[in-house]
């Protein structure tokens, strides 16, 4: 139960957030900034111009959002448990985006770089996964939901007949 | 029970969530059963879908009851641009 507790408070301290408008970057980052701190390693998710090759006007993200932020939350708790760092930042942001515009913002604060890189990928990359977010791309001759990447084992149902 | 749908299950019912109704004893296998004959336009596209079950992601064997969220998940695409 105290550890419980524990939890909640890094977490509660932690600034994770949904947001529908521009994502402030350097003010997140310099915020993040301690004096325990000797690296501080950021991820900034931009629009690109084109989906392999194909020439992008705009991003529409969407998410369940209760979920989506449900599920930051527990990222962010789990970054600091399994690499060791002090503060995690994890904003993303919904809406239609243009190209160049960030679409979500990974901050790690750590004593040394090497957990701060380290924590910083693993974010991105499980974000990418399993926060219930979605983008439909809107290219110059008509608009796709991206296919997004598989869910891993034990999170897709899959046939349903497997785990039913 | 509400269903909610999102990405392109949302395009492809044309509504963000429909109201159900649940057979006593049904399983979030047995729901995702019940959509299979529905048409997305994606091969595999209901071996690749997660289900969430009052916002936690749910397996199969999970049952459902009256009054839970439940919502259909297709693979998610948040962050940044893939590869």
């Amino acid at each position: 139960m105290r550890w419980l507790c524990c939890l909640r408070l890094v977490v509660d301290s932690m600034r994770v957030e949904i947001v529908d408008g521009v994502i402030a970057g350097e003010e997140i980052v310099a915020a993040m900034k301690a004096g325990a701190d000797g690296a501080v390693c950021v991820f900034d998710g931009i629009v690109r111009d084109n989906t392999r090759g194909r020439r992008t006007l705009h991003l529409d993200y969407e998410a369940y959002r209760e979920m989506a932020l449900e599920q930051m939350r527990g990222l962010a708790a789990e970054a600091v448990a399994k690499f060791g760092v002090r503060d995690v930042a994890l904003v993303h942001r919904l809406g239609r985006l243009v190209v160049g515009e960030t679409s979500v913002l990974v901050v790690v604060a750590s004593a040394h770089r090497g957990a701060a890189f380290d924590a910083c990928r693993w974010l991105i990359d499980t974000l990418k996964k399993t926060v219930p977010i979605w983008k439909k791309e809107q290219f110059v001759d008509g608009a796709v939901w991206a296919d997004g990447e598989p869910f891993p084992e034990g999170i897709v149902v899959g046939g349903g007949e497997r785990n039913g | 029970m509400r269903v909610l749908y999102f990405g392109v299950l949302k395009d492809a019912f044309g509504c963000e969530n429909e109201e159900l109704e649940l057979i006593a004893g049904a399983t979030v296998a047995d729901l995702l059963r019940g959509f299979r004959g529905r048409e997305i336009g994606r091969e595999g596209f209901w071996d690749s879908i997660a289900v969430a079950v009052n916002r936690e992601y749910a397996t199969g064997g999970v049952g459902l009851k009256e009054g839970d969220e439940v919502a259909l998940l297709p693979p998610v695409s948040g962050g940044l641009d893939e590869g």
